[in-house]
């Protein structure tokens, strides 16, 4: 915003509309602002940090339009108001976020890092035995769980997505695939809005139609996995057609008049091509499925140990552990011990000791998403060709 | 090997979906020298020449009617597979197209590798070698062989291209307007390269430099177009120092001689 | 080097014929693949309409509507779920949209050019959250700390002002009905799932306009500035026209997700089946997706078939939502 020229030539500010006061000026109004917030808010007896910034930001706009007024002019002035409610808004978005990330690192850190019998048991045990308000358990077999039935999910979803993508931007071009191809684009538009408690619907009635009356009871985790393609397929188709298209014609038509075959320009020079957009592509699609919930409480259900068995019997999973946790609240604590009838081993009991597993849980799931964001931005800048055009 | 026959063009009409881009094209291309195809920008040179390969097919709603022969065969003949007479018959583009994921050598050797075929490490590197050199190429790039295609200047990444399609071993190469993107002292070389190829290959080059095809071809075909969604049509074709000092037609001379509307 | 396709002759002599031996199998192959996963996605989305439908029959064969005389209706139990999940959605859509725009033309036009990325990255990061986590803050952390603003809202605006008593029909009532009524803590209210929804929404909306701010013709905004105007003027003036239907597009879209969203509202909201317009009192509102959730463990039979019919409703409403986005964003695209 500022300029060497303002300072040299402050006498000129008013008279040229390209005149502006430098940006220091904000940062003086915005101080006093703050200051004036929090000496109202201590004379008021109502001081915190949250209402000093809420109420000092609105007197900075204030100030800070008035000064501007004074100093440069109603259209500068403005301007800068302007200027001062966009930045207001980001950090009015940021705020939630970072609330967010630091409640969940946090609170599922002491857990994670504390966790009982052993520091980062939380990590490798189940929660098989554990009952009341006992100190203990962990989410190994939820973690095994999610990944399972996104494994599944992927390995139904890519190929279909993929091969969906290719043929709209490789074969979708003239007659009856041009057709059908304007019909899968507007499928997959539909498929992308479709809520995740209707996928799971969809999961949940597509196998009980095919099972008996005796076993609507039943639930597992290829039901989750087809429940999560529903929502996975769309993201894959997506963005791998644009990936695809970015391939230039130029490359395909240089492989087809050296006599290379359709099907193996499409394989050994487009997707060799756009590999890195599509594996990035895919990676974020997969991240954005590993935290979906709703669609799992309805089809795989909740068990307290690990299950091996995609086809076989319930499974726990992440997402529908936090939801489970949060759900049970608070503990009861009647003694200070909770013995295991599992394994006899005696834990002390806490009355938190629900909600810091769903903390715990929730870290661990987001440390899942993270990685999977990161691995996918990774991919993108270190994989792609280098094209210097 | 007997010389190989000419490539005869019979009632050609090419279109794209409806439109009727080309019509009745009747020529005989003479095997082992260089054909120019001149004629201002929309006449359906370019949109011929990639008949005579099959590619025009690529684009979507394009097709072509007629005869197409070459070595006596008919290209169009629906028992022909495409892919069989890309391999015979090359092609080499406006802009520079090497694939941006391989190296030099896998550029050159491309059409081999993707295409499956294996080959003996020793036929590789003589067939890299051979095909580098038949582009005037190797010199220049025999110590990187192993960088990116990418990472060439522009005439050399033409080379290349012209490496890589002559490694296919065509009997035909086609070119189009292969010099248009390049600076006069790569276009020399390349003009050079083609001379040293009509040895080998019958060759027939697009271009909009009149010059140009003075200089490298042997026979000078000029194509031109009555107006805007009018088909293009083949006005004639001769011996190329006919066609530049003394042509048939009255629009041919108009076109070379600058009087062109 | 699995498949080889090259025909024997083709591959040894180049100057054998060019007839194809056969149809090219690894071509025929490979298009009948994509071909069918095409299909396939026809398939997927005929077998959701078709099972979905299949289970929820039942329910509406056994309905009031249907019989004439059983004891339940469909469209009395569906109707206030209907109502809760749209006015929570749309109440976030009120909060997030505007915000979204400001933060939008923040990395659009205002942030430094080298920072703009990292900033988008940072506002994408809130999309990658997972739904349940939200949920999980939102209950937890956000919910207790929200109580002194409803408070203030229901003292200030619950009763005051008032619309003047001759007025028919509203005469006596709050002007801004939404905070009046009786909150009592926790406020698992349909405000706190709201607020919730709008920063669940808000990178989607963010995104989209950010993409849309970021098409405006750079030579007419250099020219508006060369002009002497200043960057909000530029703004007003250029940007915002040119981003109009973008940005209702994203709105659009942004709704879709919202009225989809199951869990911040199922681990927020104290569910209740009223039209009450008080998003400040508790257990009053539920949204379907929430319902369907809540319920879904202990139903079965009809009771399930009548879950399955409030999804097929929100499968519905989402469509409708969507397909005006999408209409939206294809009458606007060619001209961008």
């Amino acid at each position: 915003m500022s300029t060497a020229i303002d300072n040299e030539t402050p006498t000129m500010m008013r008279s040229s509309g390209e005149r502006r006061l430098p940006w220091y000026h904000l940062v003086f109004t915005g101080l006093v602002g703050a200051a004036i917030a929090a000496v109202l808010l201590l004379a008021l007896d109502a001081f915190s940090i949250a209402s000093m910034l809420i109420l000092g930001f609105i007197l900075h706009l204030v100030m800070g339009y008035l000064y501007s007024l004074v100093r440069e002019g109603r259209r500068w002035a403005m301007d800068r108001l302007m200027m001062l409610i966009v930045i207001g808004a980001f950090a009015l978005a940021m705020f939630p976020l970072v609330s967010l990330l630091w409640e969940v690192i946090s609170r599922g850190g002491a857990r994670v890092i504390a966790a009982s019998p052993t520091p980062f048991a939380f990590w490798t045990n189940d929660m098989s035995g554990i009952i009341g308000g006992a100190d203990a358990g962990g989410v190994l077999h939820a973690t095994i769980g999610t990944l399972l039935i996104t494994l599944w999910a992927s390995v139904i979803s890519i190929p279909i997505g993929l091969f969906t993508a290719i043929f709209l931007v490789e074969y979708a071009d003239q007659g009856w695939r041009r057709v059908l191809g304007k019909g899968v684009t507007f499928l997959v538009d539909v498929m992308t809005g479709i809520p995740s408690i209707v996928a799971g619907l969809f999961g949940l009635s597509l196998f009980l139609a095919f099972l008996p009356d005796g076993q609507q009871g039943v639930r597992m985790g290829i039901m989750g996995s087809v429940a999560l393609s529903l929502l996975m397929i769309p993201t894959v188709v997506r963005s791998s057609e644009e990936m695809l298209r970015l391939v230039s014609m130029d490359l395909r038509e240089a492989a087809y008049a050296l006599g290379v075959p359709k099907w193996l320009t499409i394989v050994r020079v487009v997707l060799r091509t756009a590999v890195a957009g599509l594996a990035t592509g895919i990676t974020l699609a997969i991240a954005r499925v590993i935290g979906e919930t709703a669609p799992l409480l309805l089809t795989v259900g909740m068990v307290t140990s690990i299950n091996w068995s995609m086809f076989d019997g319930r499974m726990a999973t992440l997402p529908t552990y936090i939801n489970q946790q949060y759900r049970n609240g608070s503990a009861n604590c009647m003694n200070d011990t909770v013995t295991n009838p599992v394994n006899q081993e005696v834990y002390a009991c806490s009355v938190t000791t629900n909600i810091d597993r769903a903390w715990a849980a929730a870290l661990t799931l987001i440390i899942i998403v993270m990685v999977l964001n990161i691995i996918a931005r990774l991919v993108s800048h270190y994989f792609s060709p280098k094209i210097s055009r | 090997m007997a010389a190989p026959l000419p490539i005869t063009v019979e009632d050609l009409n090419i279109y794209y979906g409806d439109f009727l881009a080309v019509e009745d094209v009747n020529v005989q291309i003479m095997p082992r020298s260089v054909t120019a195809l001149i004629g201002p920008s929309g006449c359906g040179k370019s949109t011929f020449l990639r008949t005579l390969n099959r590619m025009h097919e690529v684009i979507p709603g394009a097709y072509a009617k007629g005869r197409v022969q070459i070595d006596g065969e008919n290209i169009y003949d629906p028992r022909v597979d495409p892919v069989n007479v890309r391999r015979r018959v090359g092609m080499v583009f406006q802009k520079a197209n090497p694939f941006p994921t391989m190296s030099i050598r896998d550029n050159v050797l491309a059409g081999v590798k993707l295409n499956s075929r294996r080959l003996a490490k020793k036929d590789a590197d003589e067939l890299l070698e051979s095909s580098l050199r038949g582009a005037n190429l190797w010199e220049e790039v025999k110590d990187r062989l192993d960088k990116p295609g990418l990472g060439l200047s522009g005439g050399q990444q033409q080379r290349l291209c012209i490496a890589r399609t002559i490694a296919v071993k065509p009997e035909v190469v086609l070119m189009d307007e292969p010099c248009s993107a390049l600076d006069p002292i790569s276009t020399l070389a390349i003009e050079d390269l083609i001379h040293e190829m009509k040895q080998d290959y019958t060759i027939v080059i697009v271009t909009h430099n009149m010059q140009q095809a003075s200089r490298v071809s042997d026979r000078t075909g000029f194509f031109n177009i009555a107006g805007t969604g009018k088909p293009g049509h083949l006005i004639e074709i001769d011996d190329t120092e006919k066609m530049f000092t003394n042509p048939a037609h009255k629009q041919t001379e108009d076109y070379i001689s600058g009087r062109f509307g | 080097m699995s498949t080889t396709d090259v025909t024997p002759e083709a591959a040894e002599a180049p100057t054998g014929s060019m007839k194809r031996s056969g149809r090219r199998f690894g071509d025929s192959v490979f298009s009948n693949l994509s071909i069918g996963s095409g299909l396939l996605i026809f398939l997927t989305l005929a077998a959701v309409a078709i099972f979905l439908t299949l289970e929820a029959w039942p329910a509406i064969r056994a309905s009031q509507e249907f019989e004439g005389t059983a004891e339940f209706s469909l469209i009395e139990y569906t109707a206030p779920y209907v109502f809760g999940t749209v006015l929570a959605a749309v109440i976030a859509l009120i909060m997030a949209i505007p915000i979204s725009m400001l933060i939008a033309l923040f990395i659009s036009h205002y942030a430094p050019r080298k920072m703009a990325q990292g900033l988008g990255y940072m506002i994408d990061l809130l999309a990658a959250v997972p739904s349940v986590v939200y949920g999980l803050w939102g209950g937890i952390w956000l919910v207790p700390r929200l109580e002194p603003l409803y408070m203030f809202l229901n003292s200030t605006f619950g009763t005051w002002p008032r619309w003047p008593g001759f007025l028919p029909w509203v005469g006596g009532e709050p002007v801004v009905a939404l905070f009046a009524g009786d909150p009592t803590a926790p406020m698992r209210n349909l405000a706190s799932a709201s607020v919730v929804l709008a920063v669940m929404v808000l990178p989607i909306i963010t995104a989209i306009a950010r993409e849309v701010f970021l098409q405006t013709p750079r030579l007419t905004e250099e020219a508006a500035l060369a002009l002497g105007a200043t960057k909000w003027e530029v703004i007003k003036t250029v940007v915002l026209p040119f981003g109009r239907s973008g940005v209702v597009a994203a709105s659009m879209l942004g709704l879709g997700r919202a009225l989809g969203e199951t869990m911040a509202v199922l681990m927020i909201l104290a569910p209740g089946a009223t039209f009450s317009w008080h998003i400040l009192e508790v257990g009053r509102h539920q949204s379907i997706a929430a319902n369907i959730a809540s319920r879904q463990a202990e139903a079965s039979g009809v009771d399930m078939s009548l879950l399955i019919f409030t999804g097929l409703v929100l499968f519905v409403l989402t469509f409708i939502i969507n397909a005006i986005a999408r209409a939206i964003v294809a009458r606007s695209g060619p001209k961008s």
